[in-house]
């Protein structure tokens, strides 16, 4: 009857080795997860890229602006960039102004960031819209590699995957930060006295912006 | 910015935290200004060693646009750093991941263009130009 006593103990050590809270942490390893996840994508797609011989030039297949027609490279996605950019700010003042227990300041920078969220899906959607529309779409390649020659359907494959994954990650973003700002509204916080909850939920958003960063140079720049 | 809680400000005085967010703004903007200016001078560039060059030079500024992002918007840099290195050793696995698989990418083409002849020729066939008539034609989606 020795070994009853084998209870688990509940740990009573010092320090807390990571000091952040658990649901923190077990954000922070999703979130390592997940970069697993978008790199295995880029990879795949350098892979492929180095084992071809041509590639469509960017410059030409994204050459679009909303209004303004084909012609200016990277302007279009310049744009999305800074909007990703600027919402990723918004949300980092939301945190700060979460830790400062200032419900006014948290409301008005999630709602910068969820329409920041907004702006960039619609970007995106206008610009599958326009690729769709020129025959590109999974599968189907209309654009000749850079050279002229005849280019195969990874080009598209990848780009509407890779882009499509990430749109989907900005998308539950936008959703989570709905849910933020309701509970926010709702006095969810107030009540609980901390708004660690907001720094989770934007420490998915930052992801989103970081994700958007290796995408956007590994399609629209190199 | 989890520590700026404990820190009582007195009336009238600049927050230093949101100081930082908008320090941190400028530069990731300046870098991806920096970047596009770099995209820009590629258009119409031959593919030579100043090309690469270039190509190496936005990869670098994209690892500080990640740093920034990861250091000082997630805060990572001012967490513990028991927590720094269990997400950051992982990600070591990356170097491996990253040049495995493009060297083994890069050495399947050169071979490919080695020993299979049409291969390579096949890759010199130019595309025709979009027949005018047919614009209307919007192949399916996934059939």
């Amino acid at each position: 009857m020795a070994n009853t006593t084998a209870i688990s103990q509940t740990w009573k050590g010092g320090k807390s080795p990571f000091n952040v809270e658990y649901g923190k942490l077990m954000m922070w390893y999703f979130l390592m997860s997940d970069s697993f996840t978008f790199g295995a994508l880029l990879i795949a797609y350098g892979t492929t890229r180095f084992a071809t011989n041509g590639w469509p030039n960017p410059n030409i297949v994204f050459g679009s602006f909303p209004g303004l027609g084909p012609g200016h490279p990277l302007l279009f996605v310049s744009l999305m960039t800074f909007i990703l950019i600027m919402s990723s700010v918004t949300m980092v003042l939301a945190v700060h102004a979460g830790h400062k227990m200032d419900k006014k300041q948290v409301v008005k920078y999630l709602i910068w960031t969820i329409i920041g969220g907004l702006a960039f899906l619609s970007c995106q959607a206008i610009e599958w819209t326009h690729l769709h529309s020129e025959g590109a779409w999974w599968g189907s390649n209309p654009f000749p590699n850079s050279d002229g020659s005849i280019s195969t359907s990874n080009f598209t494959n990848f780009f509407f995957t890779i882009t499509g994954f990430h749109g989907f990650h900005v998308f539950s973003g936008v959703v989570i930060n709905v849910i933020m700002l309701i509970m926010t509204l709702q006095d969810k916080f107030e009540h609980k006295g901390h708004y660690l909850m907001i720094e989770k939920a934007g420490l998915y958003w930052h992801f989103v912006d970081l994700v958007w960063v290796f995408v956007f140079t590994c399609f629209y720049l190199i | 910015m989890a520590h700026s809680a404990t820190i009582a400000l007195q009336p009238g005085q600049k927050d230093p935290a949101v100081k930082e967010i908008w320090r941190i703004t400028i530069i990731l903007s300046v870098l991806t200004i920096v970047e596009l200016a770099l995209g820009f001078s590629m258009i119409g560039m031959p593919i030579e060693t100043l090309h690469y060059f270039i190509k190496g030079v936005i990869i670098i500024l994209m690892l500080a646009k990640a740093f920034y992002i990861i250091g000082y918007f997630m805060h990572l840099k001012h967490e513990v750093r028991t927590l720094i290195m269990s997400i950051g050793i992982p990600m070591l696995l990356f170097v491996w991941f990253i040049l495995a698989f493009i060297m083994d990418g890069h050495s399947y083409n050169v071979m490919k263009n080695r020993y299979e002849p049409y291969y390579k020729e096949k890759s010199t066939i130019q595309m025709p130009p979009p027949a005018e008539e047919h614009k209307e034609v919007k192949p399916g989606g996934l059939d």
